[in-house]
């Protein structure tokens, strides 16, 4: 365990010391500061305007501005993941660092957790952006704090399942763009896969529109926490981490 | 310490180094040497278990590649082609991290890093980032990297490349100082260093050990016959020629660049003879004066060069043959 927190922080160390932390935090922070600034602006106009029809009814703040806010904080998410995880093996290949990584006393698993922990912590100080926003709320309203937490959660599994399919990905090749930009098509094809199961009800649409990515968070964004997309996640980061760890034993034999 | 034996390592299309046996004891320093693409390489990837070998065994301290890699790794110390190192973190830090790495306690780290960085003369440069520093730097940093858990054997990838002269020669030393207790395999193509520093050299060409041997039996085993330099003044260029061709034994007289009035030749002895005595007593006889007679011993660049070329037409000798068995 000690070698794996040895890799992880010094993962968090190389994001850290390049710009590349800060500029995904600064671009998440700007596209959702624009997605909150929206929501809570509908919410306020909308709020007054039925307030002054008399309608009854106070409007959730949960329900309008959080839920939403979630669901497109997950979607940029899938767009940024990418970014953080291009660079994790595809780096070590390309300069060589690697030969270090391989020739010390290590076990392979080791070195995957460890590196896909330190893009976890990178993804998690990007979501600490978008929970300043949302802390914002609480500073003037009362919304239920619980969809909150699960909402967060979700985006975690959900970003701990891309990043792992992300650190594979990366393991597979020595550049970062081939492997920043398969990651982020699989990325996308994850994001639509459940549009299969809108026009098409067969056995096969419901289990490709079940391997969606997102269709798995929506009950998290709204404060549900399902067994069966927790399961989904757990066994996507599995698999990705798995593969990951079997990719770099093959960089043996296959060179 | 470390033992090979039939090792083979096949890639996609080309066999990189083909059923090579050697051993390497305790203690020793071994020059591995070799044209670029010959396999040394792949040779020390195999040993540091970074790839695993088509066939054939390879241990290291007692422990297999295969079976106990672990326990290799542990043993080893690994300066690769490329040092690894990240652009990003300061000298200490990486060094730190890498001594973490090796498993080296935490409370002996800081200790560890300052003893690297003395020994390999980067202590005032402990606080730069990698990226920042010239390339000879890199190498001792990688160097550094490479000795930091105090391994018992050292395997180094062209360990003086991109060094200036003096930085050579302190690695050197280094590497000198570091035997004994290390064993200690080298590659490089820079022939003097092998001289200098290697106790056996093992020169590989295509894939294949040609030779193995101390520095000193592949200086002696180079010619049977005797060449020696003679450098006469007081005569014109072609009267001396004559003379010197009449001595008994001279096989061939090859005229060198004549400097300072004195002529230069160099004398070709037949087998089994000894002409120097001869020819001092040929030259002083004549009322000329000798200025210098020497046995010009093969340096090791010629002899490394005809290993490596007569393996070259023995294996285009055989392709041929490869070829046609296979059309049949």
């Amino acid at each position: 365990m000690r070698n794996v927190f040895t890799i992880c922080r010094k993962e968090i160390g190389a994001y850290f010391v390049s710009p590349i932390a800060y500029l995904l935090m600064a671009l998440f922070g700007l596209i959702f500061g624009f997605f909150f600034y929206s929501a809570t602006a509908y919410f306020v106009l909308e709020g007054t305007r039925q307030q002054m029809m008399g309608q009854g009814g106070a409007m959730s703040v949960n329900e309008f501005v959080i839920a939403p806010l979630f669901g497109n904080a997950s979607v940029v998410g899938l767009f940024l993941i990418p970014l953080i995880s291009m660079r994790l093996f595809a780096e070590e290949k390309r300069t060589g660092t690697i030969e270090l990584l391989l020739t010390s006393p290590l076990h392979d698993w080791e070195i995957v957790l460890g590196k896909w922990l330190g893009a976890m912590t990178m993804y998690i100080c990007v979501l600490a952006v978008a929970a300043l926003n949302i802390a914002l709320l609480f500073a003037w309203g009362a919304p239920d704090w619980r969809p909150v937490l699960t909402g967060f959660l979700g985006l975690l599994l959900q970003g701990g399942c891309v990043l792992a399919i992300g650190c594979f990905i990366s393991t597979t090749t020595k550049n970062q763009i081939i492997a920043g930009a398969a990651t982020f098509a699989i990325c996308l094809l994850l994001w639509v896969l459940s549009w299969v199961s809108s026009y098409n009800e067969a056995g096969w649409a419901q289990a490709v529109a079940y391997c969606s990515i997102l269709t798995h968070f929506e009950p998290f964004s709204k404060g549900i926490i399902d067994s069966k997309d927790l399961v989904f996640y757990v066994s996507a980061i599995f698999l990705g981490l798995f593969l990951s760890i079997r990719s770099l034993e093959s960089l043996r034999w296959r060179a | 310490m470390i033992k090979v034996e039939g090792l083979t390592k096949r890639y996609a299309r080309h066999v990189a180094v083909n059923n090579i046996s050697f051993e390497v004891g305790k203690g020793e320093i071994v020059g591995f040497l070799g044209k670029n693409g010959a396999g040394k390489t792949t040779t020390m990837r195999v040993l540091t278990c970074f790839l695993p070998p088509s066939a054939g065994k390879a241990s290291v301290a007692g422990y297999d590649v295969i079976e106990q890699p672990l326990e290799v790794k542990k043993n080893i110390g690994y300066l690769p082609e490329t040092p690894p190192l990240y652009p990003e973190m300061e000298v200490d830090s990486y060094l730190a991290f890498v001594a973490k790495l090796k498993n080296i306690p935490k409370s002996e780290i800081g200790k560890r890093v300052d003893e690297v960085c003395e020994r390999t003369s980067i202590a005032d440069v402990k606080k730069t980032i990698v990226g920042k520093l010239s390339k000879g730097y890199r190498q001792r940093v990688g160097l550094a990297q490479a000795i930091i858990h105090n391994p018992p054997v050292l395997i180094l990838d062209e360990p003086t490349s991109g060094l200036d002269p003096e930085q050579q020669q302190q690695a050197r030393q280094l590497i000198a100082s570091l035997s004994g207790d290390h064993t200690i395999i080298l590659s490089t193509h820079i022939l003097s260093e092998v001289e200098q520093s290697c106790s056996k050299v093992i020169i590989i060409n295509n894939g294949e050990i040609v030779a193995v041997d101390s520095v000193a039996n592949l200086h002696r085993r180079g010619r049977s016959t005797e060449v020696v330099s003679v450098q006469v003044a007081g005569a014109p260029e072609q009267e001396i020629r004559r003379k010197l061709e009449e001595v008994a034994g001279v096989a061939r007289v090859i005229s060198r660049d004549s400097r300072d009035g004195a002529a230069a030749f160099e004398v070709e002895g037949m087998e089994s003879y000894f002409v120097r005595p001869d020819l001092a007593r040929a030259v002083v006889q004549s009322g000329w004066n000798l200025i210098e007679l020497k046995a010009v011993g093969e340096t090791l660049e010629e002899i490394f060069l005809e290993l490596t070329r007569s393996e070259k037409s023995a294996v285009s000798e055989a392709k041929p043959q490869e070829e046609a068995s296979l059309s049949q």
